[in-house]
């Protein structure tokens, strides 16, 4: 056998290979599929060469090998097709616009979910069986009514079009809905009622009623789809039928919009229909309630949670104000206190300034203003004007040390000299000037 | 002509030395045809004395005198009672299963004691004769013999015949006694798609054969339409799938053509063709525009006192014809795709398509299949591939090409070798193959639906120094715009150390019939190497 060259290297060994041998072995093939060869060419017969040996096979090898053979044809049509009724075969073929195909075909089981294979199927059951041919052939009077039944069903079923337009009024496929004062299984009432209708939908699949058991959010899926339903049931099926003479064109037009009409007017009926539907559905759903319950209970435990913190918080409010009521009145007294403190030190620091003025002024006075004899009026007025000044321009704290310093002093030229160095330190500062002096200056 | 009229064979002209003479005959509801291998193994298809390689499988009688092929045909315009066609889907049924739907114009079927026969009047006087099906069988089957017989200037002896895949097992013995009760032996029956298949296999060389594939045979005939899905894997077939319509077929595009020059007859001349004999004069005439159809853009057609003694002429061109025929047409790919799915494959997994049938020369038919596949997939039919058969003759010669094979073995051989113990064999579920390159994908060796046991090598190029890893996996099919296989569990590994840049690795992959594996790679040329086996899961041998 010649070799088939790959064009694509190998992979390089992982670093990770730790095995001891150069072959490792993960799993088994998966089982193999029991099929015919065809019994022809050259290679088959090299097949059965080889397989043969000088073997005879017996009859029991033969049902023992056909046993788990795969089958490549289809199994008989027989359980997709039913049997007809006497009312059902002697429909008039004329009458075809009322008929109900997929039963003629046998396929009332299946209608909107019968594949075309099995419409297929079940046509040809159908035809082997009523073929007026053979019908004729045993001496029936020539009787091709069913038969013709038969096609226009195969005619119209075979056509996609033409079939939904017939499934759009299969009544045969509709599923009423429980009525409202049955004690039934709300799910096993609505269920394939829903079931047909989605039969319409533009958009598959769609989705199940489902059961006790399903979440609110499937639920709510659930109605949503439903109240934004996209259907594609139409209905020229039941147009009335337009002339087909070019005689007439007036009464043609005429008839083609009352056709029109009628099947805007029936869509929007079906529209309308559906929507009560839901809604009938919807009132009854159990579950709509018990989620309406579920979220009270929960919106009422939220709104205790809710309350009970509000208290809190309306108690810790109240707590904080009296504490701040608190702090801020003992607040006020201290800061009264402290007012009625610093007046009385301003009064004293007043007093003690008036005081130490006076100290000053005595000062000069207890020397008899540093004159050997009387003072005269000028002498005075000299000492007490420069006295005055250095009033004037001395803060208080200096002035406070120069009383306290003439306090403590005695004689007159002790006292003079404690003012020359007060006026020497005023001058200093700057704060006056030296020529404004006479007395007190060395 | 008056020879083709003989109601018996004429004194065999032929040699009788008992050396075998084997034929293949395709027997179709519509036409049948006879084949031979020349001796330099040729398949050809024989002309009857007519000059007909396509042989109407119709019979009919005028007193006793016996009419074949194209001859009977033209009867069902004058002699329709007595003229049997489409008959061959009636062989080995009960009456009640049988659809005589195509009956309808010629002699019409009746049920004697179950078995499908006809009335005919066979003798000179006016009596009526029953025929059941196997002998209206039996005599067509002989006068193709004969036919045979009469170009090989020999007596044919055997024959292998094809029939449709779901003929059953009644209609196969059915048919084979019908053959016997006319001194034709049948040697094998074999299905008409791997007939088809054969047809074109036989035109390759052996390792071209071998080449594994999927081939589609959609075989569009007169009265049906049949799809197979055929796994070519090593050169043995295995029909994976089948698809069936049985409305499906030349006669509707007839009918076709029938519709549209009914109504530019009554156009013209305000008179309907609708009686029986305008209708058959009117359908065999427009089978002849539509055949010219497929090879010009326009046909014409003409008939003599068609209705009320008025003359009909017409042309008609292929587009318009299209137009007309598009919902058969619609049909015919939906059969296609439909015996696709019904294979579990997708059509991106077909490697060949092969036309087969009178109806496959309808050129719109064969592009219409060839645009669902890509431009890679060849489309075996006379307008979308230069190099294919005529695919009217497929089947026939397929058969011969079988009929050759056997020709010298015995009955016995024949039976054991055809024995299900032969047969029925364990196919692959999962392609087997090797992960390779920088992306890791699956390179299959041993495709999905391989017979087992079975063999494969594979050979890669090394391409730097060091050593290099062979992983087994078994692969699933995961379909992305182009055909992807995408592994799902690694069977086995094994190690190649020191392999040199420039080397070749050939891995060979052995598949038992117990599905146990047997894996050797080596480095060619060099003592490197490394072999593994792979038990088989317990209870999954045959
Ligand atoms: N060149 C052609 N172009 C178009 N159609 C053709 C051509 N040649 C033959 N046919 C049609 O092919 C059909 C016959 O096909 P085929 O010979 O494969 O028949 P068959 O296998 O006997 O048919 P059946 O399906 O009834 O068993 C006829 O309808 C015939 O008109
Ligand atoms: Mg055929």
């Amino acid at each position: 056998m010649a070799s088939v060259k790959i064009p694509k290297p190998l992979p390089t060994l992982p670093e990770d290979w730790n095995s001891e041998s150069n072959f490792i072995v993960h799993a088994p093939l998966s089982p193999a599929v029991h099929r015919n060869l065809s019994p022809a060419g050259p290679h088959f017969l090299a097949h059965a060469r080889r397989k043969r040996h000088s073997r005879t096979f017996s009859e029991d090898d033969r049902i023992q090998a056909q046993q788990n053979v795969k089958n490549v044809e289809d199994e008989d049509a027989g359980e997709i097709s039913e049997a007809e009724s006497p009312v059902l075969l002697s429909r008039d073929p004329k009458d075809w616009k009322n008929q109900d195909h997929y039963a003629v075909l046998g396929l009332s089981k299946y209608r909107y979910k019968a594949t075309e294979e099995q419409i297929k199927k079940a046509h040809r059951k159908k035809v082997l069986k009523h073929h007026p041919d053979k019908k004729a052939a045993v001496g029936a009077v020539d009787d091709d009514s069913f038969f013709k039944c038969i096609q226009k069903a195969m005619e119209i079923l075979s056509d996609p079009v033409k079939r939904r337009q017939f499934d759009s009024v299969d009544e045969g496929a509709n599923r009423d809905p429980p009525s409202k004062k049955s004690k039934g299984n709300f799910y096993k009432g609505w269920g394939p009622v829903f079931e047909s209708e989605g039969r319409f939908s533009r958009k598959q699949p769609v989705p199940k009623l489902g059961d006790d058991k399903s979440i609110k959010a499937e639920v709510e899926e659930f109605y949503n789809f439903w109240y934004n339903f996209d259907s594609w049931r139409t209905f020229e099926y039941l147009d009335e039928e337009v002339p087909d003479d070019n005689e007439n064109r007036d009464q043609k037009r005429y008839i083609q919009r009352k056709n029109n009409a009628s099947r805007a007017k029936r869509k929007t009926e079906d529209t309308a229909r559906l929507r009560k539907l839901v809604d009938d559905a919807l009132s009854l759903d159990t579950r709509i309630k018990k989620f309406r319950e579920e979220e009270k209970k929960l919106r009422n435990a939220k709104k205790d949670a809710r309350e009970a913190e509000e208290k809190r918080l309306a108690e810790e409010a109240r707590i904080k104000a009296e504490e701040d009521k608190k702090r801020k009145e003992e607040e006020e007294a201290r800061e009264k206190a402290q007012k009625a403190d610093s007046k009385k030190a301003r009064e004293a620091a007043k007093n003690a300034v008036k005081k130490n003025r006076r100290v000053l002024k005595g000062s000069v006075k207890d020397v008899n203003y540093f004159a050997s004899g009387d003072a005269t009026p000028a002498v005075i007025d000299r000492v007490l004007g420069e006295v005055e000044l250095v009033i004037s321009k001395i803060d208080n704290e200096d002035l406070q040390t120069l009383a306290r310093n003439l306090s403590g002093t005695r004689g007159a030229d002790a006292i003079k000299s404690t003012w020359v160095e007060a006026v020497g330190e005023l001058v200093k500062k700057g704060n006056a000037k030296v020529e404004d002096f006479k007395v007190f200056t060395s | 002509m008056s020879g083709n009229a003989s109601p018996s064979p004429p004194a065999s002209p032929e040699i009788d030395d008992g050396t075998k003479t084997v034929i293949g005959i395709a027997f179709g509801n519509t036409t049948s045809s006879i084949a031979y291998t020349t001796p330099d193994g040729k398949a050809e298809v024989i002309a009857n004395e007519e000059g007909d390689r396509q042989i109407p499988s119709v019979l009919s009688w005028v007193g006793s005198e016996e009419y074949h092929g194209t001859q009977a045909k033209s009867h069902l315009i004058r002699n329709a009672k007595n003229t049997v066609a489409y008959f061959r889907d009636f062989l080995g049924k009960k009456y009640s299963e049988i659809d005589p739907t195509n009956s309808h114009n010629s002699a019409h079927p009746l049920d004697v004691d179950g078995v499908p026969s006809f009335n005919l009047q066979q003798a000179d006087d006016e009596t009526v004769s029953t025929v059941s099906i196997n002998e209206i069988t039996t005599r067509h089957l002989i006068r193709l013999r004969d036919s045979a017989s009469d170009f090989l200037g020999r007596k044919v002896t055997g024959a292998v015949i094809t029939v449709p895949t779901d003929f059953s097992d009644t209609q196969k013995e059915a048919l084979v006694a019908a053959a016997k009760a006319g001194e034709l032996e049948v040697l094998q029956i074999i299905h008409e798609p791997v007939a088809a298949v054969l047809a074109y296999a036989a035109r390759r060389t052996p390792e071209a054969q071998g080449v594994d594939r999927n081939i589609l045979v959609a075989d569009l005939g007169g009265t049906r339409c049949d799809a197979a899905v055929v796994a070519s894997r090593g050169g043995m077939y295995t029909i994976l799938a089948t698809a069936h319509d049985y409305g499906l077929g030349g006669l509707r595009l007839d009918e076709v053509l029938v519709n549209h020059f009914s109504k530019e007859f009554i156009k013209k001349h305000k008179v309907d063709p609708g009686n029986e004999r305008s209708l058959a004069k009117l359908r065999l005439e427009a089978e002849g525009t539509k055949r010219t159809l497929s090879l010009g853009t326009s046909a014409t057609i003409s008939i003599e006192s068609l209705a009320d003694g008025y003359d009909f002429h017409s042309t008609i061109n292929r587009l318009r014809y299209e137009l007309s025929a598009k919902k058969v047409f619609d049909q015919v790919v939906s059969l296609v795709e439909n015996v696709v799915k019904k294979a579990e494959l997708d059509l991106l997994d077909i490697g060949e398509v092969i036309l087969s049938g009178g109806t496959s020369h309808t050129p719109k038919i064969a592009s219409r299949i060839a645009a669902l596949f890509p431009d890679s997939v060849p489309v075996n039919a006379p307008a979308t591939l230069t190099t294919a058969l005529n695919p009217s003759e497929l089947s026939a010669r397929g058969a011969a090409i079988q009929a050759s094979l056997i020709a010298e073995f015995d009955k016995e051989d024949i039976e054991q070798s055809t024995h299900p113990a032969v047969t029925v064999a364990p196919h692959l579920s999962h392609p087997i193959g090797v992960v390779i390159g920088e992306d890791n994908s699956f390179q299959t060796i041993l495709e999905a639906q391989t017979a087992v046991p079975a063999r494969r090598i594979a050979q890669f190029d090394v391409q730097a120094d060091g050593d290099v890893i062979v992983r087994i996996c078994e692969g699933i099919r995961e379909i992305v715009v182009e055909k992807v296989e995408r592994q799902v569990n690694v069977i086995a590994e094994a190690a190649i150390r020191g392999a040199k840049r420039g080397g070749k690795v050939e891995v060979t992959i052995n598949v038992g019939s117990d599905l146990g594996l047997n894996v050797a790679a080596r480095v060619i040329g060099t003592q490197i190497g490394v072999r593994g086996e792979v038990k088989p899961e317990a209870g999954s041998a045959q």
